[in-house]
């Protein structure tokens, strides 16, 4: 009898062990999700909130993402509006051209396979997809040169898929933006 | 000894037989992009190679290793013989002509793809045909799974079924439910055009079809690894099982919830809206429970071990603790590399940190750490512990099983880690060259000859994993007695229904992959405008 109570005793208590540390577990997963709720409400870095389209067959024909309108394009409120293409094995414009401390929105995407980016030192990294537009923010705070590598397999030029961003002077870049309607590195 | 001896050799011998030509891919890989070595003169040799090492290690290796560990738990568990033994062969027979139809056109550069497909770069059609076998090969095994758990149940009525067979049981099915993500994807966008019967693809349904899988998958490969710290460590190292009914809890926690979170592969996607992704991260955060839960029951149990070894004090029980027996060394490593790959997890389940690591050598850091590390080193141990069960013979290489699972420690950490540091600084993945004599790569020229050290010693210690599996076979003849696992501290009596059958928590993970999928994929599929045609892909390219 006193074997079985003891049992019954034990049993009761790693169970209250097992509930203690099941609701900490709870609370840490609740505390991880509020966390990034949070991050997701109160700062910039945001994913794009719905999804947006173009025809990957026609992009070179008519629409934003034509030859003659890649490139960085200084807006009306004095943002910049970074417009490009990855293809096999090379982005266009090879080199972006981008003012320092403003407000830059890129606007790519791929008319051939799944490409992807990332530019060193930020948090800009993003997936081009045919068929789908990718929108990403971004804000270089000093001039200088970054690189721009494709980081998702594409083929076996994949190795060689480095594009370059040059972040240059504000009002170096206001020269250029308004002597040309869409600039890049190549003078 | 068991009746199945020879198919579940068959399949840990095929599975360990893949890994180790994967193995050497690898090292050969870390060494061909490293400073170490000059310009690769064929980038597609690369690549091709990166398709095999992936091919054999995220599909061949861990697929059968469920499948032998599944039928070796069938038996020992249920104590009767395995029911459907010739459709078991059967299914090992598909799973063995898919890997080598795989291969082939791998190996003769017409499929360099890599594992993960990414249409619309489209490579043989047998390529393809190889995986879908294996596939096919697998659902076998969870049709058998779940046959020989209703024909025990019928005999056995109100019996708890072993925690060991419910884990394997949760397993089969979360494996025939995740797989159906890549093979819709197959079957319905890639085939098709790889046979010449469909012109154009569409890529961003194909990478949230294969999302599908790719996370869960994950949990597949890890569920025999959670199957031995439950059920094999405690009787191993001399203990209990804290809790049978908490490791029960944890595997149907992976059942439903291992799967609705694949979005979080797609963060950086365009084709997926924000609403989705923060769902995704959520279902994220709730797949830590169950491992947060693991890690509590298994050092409960380690603890209990040390206890009725006459451990004291509140971590003074830790110097009693067996550490010259494989299986506690291997438990330790184990669970130090899922400490930190879980951490790495964390990180990665978050838009805003992900938006600075993902794609980058970070992400393969961080999956050779789970997978590589805590999970393979477990089927180490799978394997050493239930060896003799399956030859008649003893396996007596103490020693070599130690340096065999401290190297491969080792040889993980030296790998992983600068991995992860190269990530953060912006290294990007999959590239057969980086230029170490520009400015901005030349400070991660270090971290890399790191890396292929570690890598080097990874080799050395599969070599010596194979050599005591050899020596296994050739060691003197015993008769190992009666395959037992660990017992729970409290021995189920009864358990209630919930946690002795699936019909409840299949429906959970049916339903939840539909909330969480169907709205995506429907959109997607209701899009035709965003196909592309497809790029082939070719060695005479």
């Amino acid at each position: 009898m006193s074997g079985s109570a003891h049992h019954d005793e034990s049993a009761a208590r790693a169970a209250r062990l097992e509930r203690n540390w099941a609701a900490a577990c709870i609370a840490i997963v609740a505390v991880l999700i509020i966390v990034t709720a949070y991050a997701g409400i109160h700062q910039a870095t945001m994913p794009q909130v719905t999804a947006e389209t173009v025809d990957p067959t026609r992009l070179h024909l008519s629409g934003e993402f034509i030859e003659s309108n890649l490139g960085s394009e200084l807006r009306p409120d004095g943002t910049v509006l970074v417009r490009a293409i990855g293809q096999q094995y090379s982005f266009t414009p090879q080199c972006i051209l981008v003012p320092a401390d403003t407000p830059v929105r890129l606007r790519m995407t791929s008319p051939d396979v799944v490409h992807g980016f990332l530019i060193d030192r930020t948090t800009v990294n993003t997936m081009l997809v045919p068929g789908y537009i990718s929108t990403i923010d971004a804000r270089f705070p000093e001039p200088g040169e970054r690189h721009m590598p494709c980081h998702e397999f594409c083929g076996n030029g994949h190795e060689g898929m480095w594009g370059r961003v040059r972040i240059i002077d504000k009002a170096e870049f206001q020269q250029l933006a308004t002597a040309q309607r869409r600039v890049d590195c190549v003078e | 000894m068991l009746s199945s001896s020879r198919l579940i050799l068959a399949h840990f011998w095929l599975a360990f037989i893949g890994f180790a030509g994967a193995l050497l891919l690898g090292e050969w890989q870390m060494f061909m992009r490293s400073p170490l070595s000059a310009w690769i003169s064929h980038p597609e040799w690369y690549y091709r190679s990166v398709t095999a090492h992936g091919t054999a290690m995220a599909y061949v290796l861990p697929t059968l290793v469920a499948m032998g560990f599944g039928y070796f738990i069938t038996e020992a568990a249920l104590k009767r013989p395995l029911i459907g033994q010739n459709w078991a062969w059967a299914g090992f027979i598909l799973a063995a002509v898919g890997t080598v139809t795989a291969v082939i056109p791998v190996a003769a550069g017409e499929a360099s793809v890599l594992y993960t497909f990414y249409p619309p770069l489209i490579g043989n059609a047998f390529y393809y045909i190889g995986i879908v076998l294996v596939v096919v090969g697998s659902w076998i095994w969870v049709a058998l799974m779940s046959v020989n758990l209703r024909l025990w149940k019928r005999d056995n009525p109100e019996a708890p079924v072993p925690l060991a067979m419910f884990a394997n049981v949760a397993g089969s099915y979360l494996w025939a439910w995740t797989a159906v993500g890549a093979a819709m994807e197959l079957l319905f966008q890639i085939l098709p055009v790889a046979l010449g019967l469909k012109s154009t693809i569409d890529a961003g349904l194909a990478r949230v079809l294969f999302s599908w899988t790719l996370h869960a998958i994950v949990y597949f490969w890890l569920i025999p690894t959670y199957i031995s710290y439950y059920t094999i460590v405690p009787r191993a190292i001399g203990g209990r099982l804290f809790s049978d009914a908490m490791g029960r809890l944890a595997f149907i926690l992976f059942l439903v919830v291992a799967m609705p979170i694949g979005i979080h592969h797609l963060f950086a996607d365009p084709q997926v809206g924000a609403g989705f992704k923060f769902l995704h991260a959520f279902f994220t955060a709730l797949v830590a429970l169950p491992t947060l839960l693991t890690v509590f029951t298994i050092c409960a149990s380690v603890e209990i071990a040390a206890r009725l070894r006459g451990g004291r004090g509140a971590f003074g029980w830790l110097k009693v603790l067996p550490w010259r027996n494989p299986i506690m060394l291997a438990v330790t490593f184990s669970f130090l590399l899922l400490g930190f790959g879980g951490a790495g997890g964390l990180i990665n389940m978050n838009y805003q940190f992900d938006s600075t690591i993902h794609n980058t050598q970070w992400i393969t850091g961080h999956f050779h750490l789970i997978f590589g590390g805590a999970i393979v080193i477990m089927y180490f141990a799978i394997a050493y512990d239930i060896w003799p069960h399956l030859t008649g013979r003893a396996l007596a290489s103490y020693g070599l099983m130690r340096a065999q699972l401290w190297t491969w420690f080792i040889g993980m950490v030296l790998l992983s880690f600068p991995w992860h540091w190269v990530g953060l600084l912006g290294m990007p993945r999959r590239m057969a060259y980086y230029d170490y004599s520009d400015p901005s790569l030349a400070p991660l020229a270090t971290s890399v000859i790191l890396s292929t050290i570690g890598g080097a010693i990874l080799v050395a210690s599969g070599v010596l994993f194979l050599v005591v599996l050899i020596r296994g076979h050739r060691g003197p003849a015993m008769d190992p007695g009666l395959y037992r696992f660990a017992e729970a501290l409290h021995q189920p009596v009864r358990v209630p229904a919930p946690l002795n059958s699936f019909g409840l928590w299949l429906g959970l993970m049916i339903g939840l992959t539909v909330v969480n999928y169907g709205f995506p994929i429907a959109q997607l599929v209701a899009n035709p405008a965003t196909n592309v045609p497809p790029v082939f892909v070719g060695a005479q390219q």
